[in-house]
């Protein structure tokens, strides 16, 4: 592979900038409430979350689903952590205040929200990892749902709070005094740098091979555990973290909330996005939150015009419109937006050559 | 000569098909070795229990003369094996993952070429070298391991190079014609930096042109790499050209072996290519 040109990376560098600018702008001039911004700060979530599931699904090609289960284990270890002493009685009032008694800085939970999840993931990957395909999606989903069900254990209460409420603890609105958009940014673009370092390094290249034949990656001298173990444990990490960022986002945390139709949303885009493109998914993230959340809201509302009742709008409708778009991306655009190419590598088609061929 | 790899009494049963019977095989170093035989003879069989991609049966293989293989079956069936060694392994097992056994040294290239698809030639051939990293995760992240880096990838061209893939670098891997995708799977095993270089039917597919340049081609390898190569291969000019030792098997039975003067001449191998005559 040839070394990237300079020009390149400067371009790379400033876009990034420009985005971050453009998102602390729209907050400035459309207000920390208004859809838009609200958009921007979810959808960098999302990014974050799509690109540690295109790591283990598009990278390594291993059809894992338990993505909700370590977002849910990154965003107790968070919300507990970082609950202010002084509310604790308030938060577990049926727990007689909880058993934890430490408050840590919010940046160090944010990183402990990640090891907590990867210790989790080493655990599980252990039994779950010697499985293959389908027989692996099943079981990740299925740890999951475990994972969720010992959270709202009424037992754990004095940690977890059961299956109540965990709330008062910093947010998107706290962290950052003047502008609620850009730390969700920051923290998912300092992550999804990391893990696109690590795409690109050997071991990036060693979970393609991995990815693309596992018999001749083995016979090349790449340890197949070990490499999955640890694509699983970083991937997990980083859903772990991002599993924080949605606690932060929604402001109060309820096991409840990560089902497994959430993992589902988040395949949805990284499918949509292409497997195997880190662009592709955060692009796909911020459309999909979009769209969920603001463009297609209106499909939920039963419209008149005038004293017309526009047909088939009312609730639930929008799930029907999603379930459709689906479909037909899984039938007539299985790459996705992008593939497997990334955005900065797009080969802009020669137009010359086109019109040349077409006077010929 | 010191012995570069040993194949002691391998049997290796898939169910109640014996792909291989009681197979004991051998090369030294430096030399090239070849094992031919009738479609379905069991050859890939025996590179997959040398590889590790197969458990045997029963029976060891050595490389360098350390036990990489041994097994014995336990229960009723263990006189079955080996004749009157039966009891030879019993109660030994060793069994190494291929990736540990290319650790050793021992690399190879698929009879249906198995090229990592979505990659480039370079690529494919830079994967390889990642066997012989001194970096962790961490450090290859971040990447502290730059000059390792620089040094991987140095390699892989000068291995693209060797096989005469450089101008093509940059080219998907399953893009590439037949006999240039072969020659990528041979420099990627070569990255691995091997001793033994196990070669399934490098020359299938290739035009007699081809075969020829092939020849000379492993034996340039050979000597500029300083390997021992082991393969199996059809084509019986280039056997005959190339190899020092042969070995015959037919049902997974050797049933012949020796230099290419002997071999030809030996019954049993015509016998078994060309069939008995029935008078």
């Amino acid at each position: 592979m040839k070394k990237q040109p300079l020009w390149k990376t400067l371009c790379c560098v400033a876009g990034v900038a420009i985005i971050f600018f453009l998102a602390w702008l729209a907050e400035e001039t459309q207000g920390a409430s208004s859809m838009l911004v609200t958009v921007l700060k979810k959808g960098a979530v999302y990014a974050l979350i799509a690109v540690s599931m295109n790591l283990l699904n598009g990278f390594t090609g291993l059809f894992s689903l338990g993505q909700a289960g370590f977002m849910l284990v990154g965003a107790y270890t968070y919300a507990v952590l970082t609950i202010p002493l002084a509310k604790r009685q308030a938060v577990y009032q049926y727990y007689a205040g909880g058993c934890i008694t430490v408050e840590v800085n919010f940046i160090v939970a944010l990183v402990l929200a990640g090891v907590v999840a990867a210790i989790f993931a080493a655990l599980i990957g252990l039994p779950v990892l010697r499985l293959k395909s389908d027989y692996l999606a099943i079981a990740t989903l299925g740890f999951a749902e475990i994972i969720r069900a010992i959270v709202q254990w009424d037992s754990l209460g004095p940690i977890t709070n059961g299956s109540n409420l965990l709330k008062t603890y910093p947010t998107f609105k706290t962290v950052m005094s003047g502008s609620t958009v850009l730390f969700p940014f920051i923290v998912s673009g300092i992550c999804i740098g990391i893990i696109l370092l690590l795409i690109n390094s050997t071991y990036g290249r060693a979970f393609k091979a991995i990815r693309d034949d596992e018999i001749a990656a083995e016979a090349m001298g790449i340890n197949l555990f070990h490499h999955k173990q640890m694509s699983f444990v970083i991937s997990s990490f980083f859903a772990g973290v991002g599993g924080a960022l949605l606690a932060m986002y929604q402001g109060s945390l309820q096991a409840n909330a990560f089902k497994s139709s959430m993992t589902y949303e988040i395949l949805l885009i990284v499918v949509i996005g292409g497997m195997g493109s880190v662009s592709g998914s955060v692009i796909a993230s911020f459309l999909f939150i979009a769209c969920s959340e603001w463009w297609l809201r209106f499909l939920d509302n039963v419209t008149y015009i005038n004293d017309f009742q526009v047909p088939l709008l009312g609730s639930g409708f929008r799930m029907v419109v999603f379930s459709v778009v689906i479909m037909i991306v899984v039938l007539f655009f299985r790459q996705g937006l992008m593939g497997d190419r990334e955005l900065w590598n797009l080969k802009i088609p020669k137009r010359k050559a086109k019109q040349e061929v077409t006077k010929a | 000569m010191s012995s570069v790899l040993r194949v002691e009494n391998v049997t290796m049963q898939f169910g109640g098909v014996v792909a291989i019977n009681d197979l004991s095989m051998e090369a030294n170093e430096g030399e090239i070795v070849a094992l031919i035989g009738p479609n379905g003879a069991g050859k890939t069989t025996a590179f997959n229990c040398i590889t590790g991609v197969y458990e045997p049966t029963n029976g060891a293989v050595y490389f360098q003369d350390k036990p990489i293989a041994m097994n014995h079956p336990s229960g009723k069936m263990k006189h079955e094996y080996a004749g009157e060694k039966g009891d030879m392994y019993l109660g030994k097992h060793i069994r190494m993952t291929p990736d540990k056994i290319t650790a050793l040294g021992i690399a190879r290239t698929f009879q249906n070429i198995r090229l990592f698809k979505s990659q480039t030639a370079f690529e494919n051939v830079l994967i390889a070298t990642h066997l012989r990293r001194t970096s962790n995760v961490f450090s290859a992240t971040f990447r502290l391991n730059y000059k390792e880096e620089a040094a991987m990838r140095k390699h892989a061209m000068e291995l693209l190079d060797v096989v005469g893939l450089a101008d093509l670098a940059e080219e998907k891997a399953t893009s590439l014609p037949y006999g240039k995708q072969r020659r990528l799977e041979i420099a990627r095993a070569l990255a691995t930096k091997p001793k033994l270089l196990l070669l399934d039917e490098p020359a299938a597919g290739m035009n007699p042109q081809e075969t020829e340049e092939l020849g000379a081609f492993i034996r340039s390898i050979k000597d500029q790499f300083g390997l021992t190569i082991f393969m199996i291969e059809h084509h019986m000019n280039l056997v005959m050209d190339i190899s020092d030792r042969i070995y015959v098997i037919d049902f997974g039975k050797l049933i012949a072996k020796g230099t290419p003067a002997e071999v030809r001449d030996n019954p049993a191998v015509i016998a078994a290519y060309l069939g008995v005559d029935e008078e």
